[in-house]
């Protein structure tokens, strides 16, 4: 293949360094209540997006009632200018099986499933064989390291739609349907895979649980901020010379990820890929965090000499193809919120028109059945409404906007 | 299609149902199959499939309409997307595109005369860092250049 090899990464929690089955010994020594403690100290968060607690959602699916359990590692990654889950898998399995081992032993699941996106095919391969090496060491298959757990690990490959990365979607295409989110509640940790009690995690969250249970919670909570503890991947794409998987604290400023990379003249720093916001720079100092900007990683840059009304049209053209059709503010409202960016590109528009575009946009929010149809207007409401001198007031040269 | 033909798939449809399980949650992984063996899902391979799961076959249908990896009608030999997702289009995904749809006479969305390639856009493929970013079948090539893709293209068989 021809992606570049293990490139030395080094980071303050995930990429310092773990050896195969470490936090497994560890968990395993431990009793479930110690681990969803371990978990709840560390304040862990879910790194796909939506940000969950952790030992939340782990404590919910340990105490539903169900004769077989499911651990789900989500890696769908699809969220435009996202790919840390793939140097995750790629170069650091044994974090990400790992910890789904523990999820197991933690839920009493006896199976875990990796939803990995058709798109990351040719990383099957390798996963499938280091999976097998890992029931060698008998870390998976039938009474793990002697302790009477039994946890396997299987990979089922997803078919090209962004929407099966949001938890109900990918429970329904892993069960044979469209990938159509369900109404929630109820939840997957009561009636998730086949009915059954699931937890579905991000890839990055399953690494983050090995490093918890090695060396405990607090030790996580020295890291970040208060309410964003531990460390991020970042995926850093566009406009700037080291474009790439950074991990960072929790926290870090956006001009510090800017100066990080490279990145010069920006312009505009879109965090959390199309369904995330826009930020100008007059916003360069708001951190990322989930109490700030809050983000699953994506960080993609602009520098001066792009024309974010490009950007927006790629964005939605991007929701208009994704989106799953089922419900209406999603189907049709982002149809609408394209048509509004391409008569603005026209220079058509009339600020009436732009101004009831943004009320459907922010009723997307509200009334979509799920995260693709609420997120989607982000981008273009942060676009409209931060680059609005350029967008809307003088640069397209429309008959209304001069 | 020739009825040893058809008899050699079925073969390989109940040998993926003996491998996934009857259950109707194999078939993401069934249909996943028989697409890369056979390129596409024929109305009888799906009449099958329904049939050894024990579903209707328009809910596999239904499926198939569904994912953008599926689907119902033969394309070309070889499947090329090119993303056009915004890091990718950023750095010269137009022109990329461009290129291939002028040396192999064929606009996006089609086939070429001799079957061997259908030309599509991908949205993101997740290496956003490297691109202008293509995938022929299953395998990715990154950091394109115009003149890197059509060489791509002319080691394919
Ligand atoms: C349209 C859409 C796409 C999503 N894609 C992903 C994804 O690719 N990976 C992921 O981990 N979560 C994704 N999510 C979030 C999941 O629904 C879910 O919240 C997450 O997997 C939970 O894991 P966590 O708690 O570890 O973050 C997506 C959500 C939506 C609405
Ligand atoms: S919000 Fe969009 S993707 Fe989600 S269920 Fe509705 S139509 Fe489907
Ligand atoms: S934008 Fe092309 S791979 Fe992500």
């Amino acid at each position: 293949m021809n992606i570049p090899g293990k490139t030395e990464r080094t980071g303050p929690v995930l990429f310092s360094g773990y050896k195969r089955g470490e936090a497994i010994t560890k968990a395993l020594s431990l009793s479930r209540e110690d681990i969803l403690f371990e978990l709840k100290d560390s304040k862990l968060k879910g790194r796909g997006g939506a940000g969950f607690p952790t030992s939340t959602k782990w404590m919910l699916v340990a105490a539903a009632k169900g004769d077989k359990k499911y651990v789900i590692c989500n890696a769908d990654e699809g969220e435009p200018g996202t790919f840390k889950d793939r140097v995750l898998l790629m170069e650091y399995p044994e974090l990400v099986f790992d910890g789904m081992v523990i999820a197991g032993y933690t839920m009493g699941a006896s199976l875990g499933i990796v939803y990995l996106r058709g798109e990351y095919e040719y990383i099957l391969k390798s996963l499938e064989d280091y999976l097998e090496e890992m029931r060698k060491d008998n870390l998976l298959g039938n009474n793990i390291l002697g302790k009477g757990i039994n946890f396997d690990i299987q990979i089922v490959l997803g078919s090209g739609a962004y929407v099966c990365g949001e938890e109900t979607a990918l429970i329904e295409s892993l069960e044979g349907n469209r990938g159509e989110a369900r109404n929630r509640p109820p939840y997957p940790v009561n009636t998730g895979f086949n009915g059954k009690p699931t937890s579905v995690n991000n890839v990055e969250t399953f690494a983050a649980v090995c490093k918890i249970i090695l060396n405990g919670g607090k030790w996580y909570c020295t890291f970040g901020t208060d309410k964003s503890t531990g460390s991020k991947l970042f995926s850093v794409s566009g406009d700037c010379e080291k474009p790439g998987v950074y991990e960072l604290h929790w926290g870090a400023k956006i001009s510090e990820v800017l100066d990080l990379v490279g990145a010069k003249h920006t312009k505009a720093v879109q965090v959390g890929g199309a369904s995330g916001i826009c930020i100008p720079k007059s916003q360069f100092n708001r951190t990322l965090a989930y109490e700030d900007a809050s983000t699953g990683g994506s960080i993609i840059i602009f520098n001066e000499s792009r024309n974010m009304i490009d950007v927006l049209k790629n964005f939605m053209e991007f929701f208009v193809e994704e989106s799953c059709g089922q419900c209406t503010p999603c189907r049709i409202g982002n149809s609408k919120l394209l048509e509004g960016v391409e008569l603005i590109e026209k220079g058509e528009f009339t600020f009436n028109y732009i101004n009831k575009l943004k009320d459907l946009g922010r009723t997307m929010q509200v009334s979509a059945k799920c995260g693709l149809g609420q997120s989607s207007p982000n981008s273009f409401i942060s676009i409209l409404e931060n680059f609005k001198d350029e967008v809307l007031n003088k640069s397209n040269g429309g008959r209304n906007g001069r | 299609m020739l009825t040893a033909e058809k008899n050699a798939m079925v073969e390989e449809i109940e040998l993926l149902v003996a491998k996934y399980g009857k259950d109707r949650s194999a078939l993401l992984s069934i249909l996943h199959e028989i697409q890369k063996r056979y390129r596409y899902i024929s109305e009888y391979a799906q009449q099958e499939v329904a049939r050894m799961l024990d579903i209707h076959p328009v809910e596999v249908y239904s499926f198939i309409s569904f994912f953008a990896f599926l689907n119902s009608e033969p394309k070309g030999r070889n499947l090329v997307r090119i993303c056009k997702t915004i890091s990718c289009d950023m750095v010269g995904k137009s022109a990329i595109v461009k290129t291939i749809e002028r040396e192999l006479g064929v606009e996006i969305g089609g086939t070429t005369k001799d079957n061997k390639f259908t030309v599509e856009y991908a949205n993101c493929l997740g290496l956003c860092d490297q691109g202008p970013v293509m995938a022929i079948n299953d395998r990715v090539y990154v950091k394109l250049t115009p003149e890197k893709a059509v060489k791509l293209l002319s080691e394919v068989k």
